[in-house]
């Protein structure tokens, strides 16, 4: 047994008061979760603490919070490991964030996370006729869809998405894993439909980041992040949906200057996000509107030298040797007959190997 | 007031799958559960579905596996719809998206189970309940104007109008406290177990039997109460489950001597035997001094012996409970374990159809007794029992609201229910805190009444239960606020939880004989003659349960002696 302190948010709605923190210590082996030192507060100092909580494993999904700052499962982080990461010894716990508190540790998910998951058509649109036993589909294309199957729906990722932070209107990285699952899944009637629709959606697969917060935050190794940038790649790469966001087009400028130069020119990304993926877009004539709406853009990052006038005549790049490296690097991936994606259920996570 | 052809409390497997089966025919439906659908215990279901699908398979053959499994207490006529309805149901699940796990041939893969003869185990790796639940709940979304959803109400009363039939239930609105009558043609209850009678349990906190609560307070029998199944591998310290699917892809249990002791046992089925078989020869080997771990209370498991690949597309989820909750790397080092309660075949008896003997009161799950699994469930068989008696509740509560005019529901339960709720927030603050009762309750279950049983230990829990049940009258809470106020329905659960044990405490002291997963220490052998048959609890006028019994269905296997 050891002890520890947890600095709970506590938040009554019908008190009139504002949330506050409380602190409670409890006796437990360093090894029990957050949530069992929680459920100990509750049954020896206060009954009235709010926790959805219940299967105590992290397979149901209900104790999403934020510990010492990040999003987890309550019952999924051992009391040593948050002592360890606290700012002073004491266990902080409050409610997840990008969603309205409902009381205490308990957010409201139903405004937030499951119109959200509701927005992406979440159900199988099958492959007609339907057999009269089971679809014959490959054996990889199941165990594929296992991982993004494998989500909880606890919100931890939802809670710490940057891009829903700026954009509450992003689908967010739960229901575009969900959409995966439908995309991913062989059986479904309507890839097309529902990548065009994600992809035209300007809150849509485009509007992530790729800021890794999802890919941290899940705690059963969905990916959500990985899960979009599959979306992104089957959108633009396998069925050629040219969407209005430019998100197809803004991706292939990345992949097309990093080649060429080794590193990312940024005086010619917008150009080519917008013409496309030539030199020469700049000028095209249907090019010149649309530049014209990210002058704002590109002042600020001249304020900020992230763009220098000198740069736009002559691109930094790479020694020839490094850009040889680097080629080599696009040589190998292009080269092979499919594309490797990372999935746990097939590779395993990195500390399993 | 709400008012609904069929009204389900409950939103695990059974509960969904019989909101859609009800709805399909056109009734009106609204489903209730106290946590959010996919929280539901069901999401835990880990290891498959079993479904004679095979070429090579018959559906007879598994229904006699699942007699034999029963040690020949289940109804022989519910296990042969069960089992003959097994493979248009998982073909169905496979049409509506889940997403089964296949062969080389792209048709889905089957895996091994314990107790079966055959492979016929259909599964999404390690999370099949998850699956399946999680795709339910895909469809209620999709038929949303056909299933009303009321996510966080708990249910506190079942109705009964002025002839004594079912005609619906009060429910709290957990987010505000608010109160409502239910008026409903029909309830089907599909809110589980009662697992949480025991600690440790692989259940979740929410498995505190108050459906079967409910049904026993409004004069309902409750049968084969003593049957409370021990899952052969739960993790030694919390009791968290470890699939069976881990033997059924290969898995060895060793003693402390390096052995594989069920040779001993089950030597042709081996660890594949059925539960409460694996279980006792944990327990044996553990109390003859062969367990392993520092205290000797635990066995190993070692799936080392299955393929890395393999456990990582099939078995992940105990990879990560296996380093999450007891620091251990299961594909490199045999993992500690040891029986633990999991699941309890008895509950509300119902007939194949669901009903219940109060008109308009259905039952489904493992809140219900069918009995599909009579003195031992086979593993994989649960959320088949869920899926096939959830569909045949919907659609029968159905058709009886085709038939029917919406019943008068009298109010008064409602304040009866208000003030109940009023009285436990205004006990004084004394008395013992519910966790403390809970607590002991829990200890008193594992201890007592547990893989092994005899008179004294279960006398001795019943005493315990009926001080509990003092205390818990009294018992305080903290929370006096109407929002999300989890300490007052922790105080109803307590009430439920206690009912459920005596239950099962007096049909256990009542059944004088081993058979199943009662295994009575003083009365070690089965003995056909005088009790192949099923005890039924119901509360008497009195408020004491009273015991009476009724025949088991046999239909063409007669009871033979019980070998693996």
């Amino acid at each position: 047994m050891s002890e520890f302190t947890l600095r709970l948010r506590r938040y009554d709605p019908e008190s009139g008061g504002a949330p506050y923190w409380e602190e409670h210590t409890i006796d437990l082996e360093p090894h029990r979760s957050v949530l069992e030192g929680i459920l100990q507060c509750k049954a020896r100092f206060d009954g009235s603490i709010g926790i959805r909580c219940s299967c105590r494993a992290a397979i149901c999904g209900s104790c999403g919070v934020r510990i010492n700052g990040d999003p987890d499962l309550a019952c999924h982080t051992h009391l040593d490991r948050a002592k360890k990461h606290s700012k002073d010894g004491v266990i902080e716990v409050e409610p997840m964030g990008n969603m309205p508190v409902i009381k205490d540790l308990i957010v409201d998910m139903e405004t937030v996370h499951w119109k959200k998951i509701r927005r992406v058509t979440p159900w199988l649109i099958a492959k007609q006729p339907v057999p009269e036993r089971e679809y014959i589909v490959p054996r990889e294309a199941m165990v594929d869809v296992t991982q993004s199957m494998a989500c909880i729906q606890c919100g931890a990722c939802v809670s710490d998405c940057l891009s829903m932070e700026v954009d509450p209107e992003f689908i967010g990285p739960a229901a575009l894993a969900k959409a995966y699952r439908f995309v991913g899944d062989p059986r479904d009637d309507q890839h097309f439909e529902r990548l065009k629709d994600l992809a035209e959606d300007t809150h849509g697969i485009y509007d992530c980041t790729h800021c890794f917060a999802c890919i941290d935050a899940c705690p059963k190794g969905v990916a959500p992040m990985s899960q979009i940038m599959r979306l992104r790649r089957l959108a633009g790469n396998d069925f050629k949906i040219e969407d209005r966001n430019n998100g197809e087009r803004h991706e292939a400028a990345f992949v097309s200057l990093v080649k060429q130069y080794g590193l990312l020119n940024e005086a010619e990304l917008l150009p080519r996000s917008y013409g496309g993926d030539s030199p020469l877009a700049k000028f095209k004539p249907s090019v010149a509107a649309e530049m014209a709406s990210t002058l704002p853009a590109i002042a600020r990052a001249l304020l900020r030298r992230k763009v220098t006038p000198a740069a736009v005549l002559k691109p930094h790049k790479l020694a020839k040797e490094d850009r040889d490296q680097v080629k080599r690097i696009y040589d190998e991936v292009e080269g092979r007959e499919q594309r490797d994606e990372f999935n746990i259920y097939i590779t395993g996570r990195d500390e399993d190997r | 007031m709400p008012a609904h052809d069929v009204l389900i409390i409950g939103a695990g497997l059974a509960g969904q799958r019989a909101a859609l089966a009800a709805a399909e025919t056109g009734a009106s439906v609204a489903i209730m559960s106290k946590v959010h659908p996919v929280r539901s215990h069901s999401v835990a279901a880990a290891g498959g579905i079993n479904a004679a699908i095979a070429i090579d398979d018959d559906w007879t053959e598994h229904a006699y596996d699942t007699v034999k499994g029963s040690d020949f207490l289940g109804d022989q006529d519910a296990i042969e719809i069960m089992c003959s309805e097994a493979p248009g149901e998982a073909m169905h699940l496979e049409h509506i998206g889940v997403t089964f796990h296949r062969n080389e041939k792209g048709e889905l893969d089957l895996r091994a189970f314990g107790g079966a003869s055959k492979k016929r185990t259909a599964y999404v790796a390690d999370i099949t309940g998850q699956a399946i639940l999680h795709v339910l709940y895909e469809q209620l979304m999709r038929h949303h104007d056909a299933v009303e959803r009321f996510e966080e109400w708990f249910a506190t009363s079942l109705i009964l109008d002025d002839d004594g039939n079912c005609a619906g239930a009060v429910a709290r609105d957990i987010r505000s406290g608010a109160m409502e009558i239910f008026n409903a043609k029909s309830v089907i209850l599909a809110s589980g177990g009662n697992g949480q009678c025991y600690k440790p349990t692989t259940n979740a906190l929410i498995c505190t039997g108050d459906g079967i609560a409910q049904a026993y307070a409004i004069g309902c029998p409750l049968m084969d109460m003593e049957m409370v199944q021990y899952h052969p591998t739960t993790l030694a310290e919390n009791g968290f489950l470890i699939t069976e699917g881990a033997r059924g892809e290969g898995a060895h249990l060793l003693n402390s001597e390096g052995r594989r002791f069920m040779e001993d046992y089950a030597p042709n089925k081996m660890e594949l035997a059925s539960r409460d078989v694996v279980s006792r020869a944990e327990q044996t080997e553990i109390n003859e001094g062969r367990g392993v771990g520092p205290d000797g209370q635990g066995i190993y498991l070692d799936i080392t012996v299955v393929p890395k690949k393999r456990v990582l597309e099939a078995l992940r989820e105990i990879v990560n409970i296996g380093r999450d909750f007891a620091g251990t790397d299961i594909t490199r080092e045999p993992i500690m374990i040891r029986p633990g309660q999991h699941y309890i075949m008895g509950g509300v008896k119902t007939d194949v159809d669901g009903r219940t003997p109060i008109t308009g009161l259905y039952a489904a799950g493992e809140v219900a007794c069918v009995s599909v699994h009579g003195g031992n469930r086979l593993g994989a068989n649960s959320l088949l029992d869920t899926l096939i008696f959830g569909r045949r509740s919907g659609e029968d509560a159905a058709r009886r609201g085709r038939e029917m005019a919406m019943p008068h529901t009298p109010v008064a339960r409602l304040h009866e229910d208000a003030a109940m709720i009023g009285e436990i927030m205004d006990r004084p603050r004394e008395g013992r805190r519910i966790s403390e009762i809970k607590d002991e309750l829990g200890a008193t279950m594992n201890e007592y009444v547990a893989v092994y049983r005899d008179e004294d230990g279960l006398e001795k829990a019943h005493e315990i239960i009926h001080r509990l049940q003092d205390e818990a009258a009294s018992a305080y809470v903290d929370d006096r606020g109407s929002v999300f106020n989890q300490d007052v329905l922790g105080a109803i659960e307590l009430r439920y939880m206690l009912d459920c044990a005596e239950a099962t405490i007096v049909s256990a002291i009542d059944r004088k004989e081993s058979r199943g997963a009662q295994f009575r220490l003083d009365h070690p052998e089965r003995h056909d003659e005088q009790w192949l048959k099923h005890i039924n609890v119901t509360r008497g006028a009195d408020g004491e349960p009273e015991i009476s019994y009724s025949p088991v269905t046999i239909t063409q296997w007669q009871p033979e002696v019980r070998k693996y």
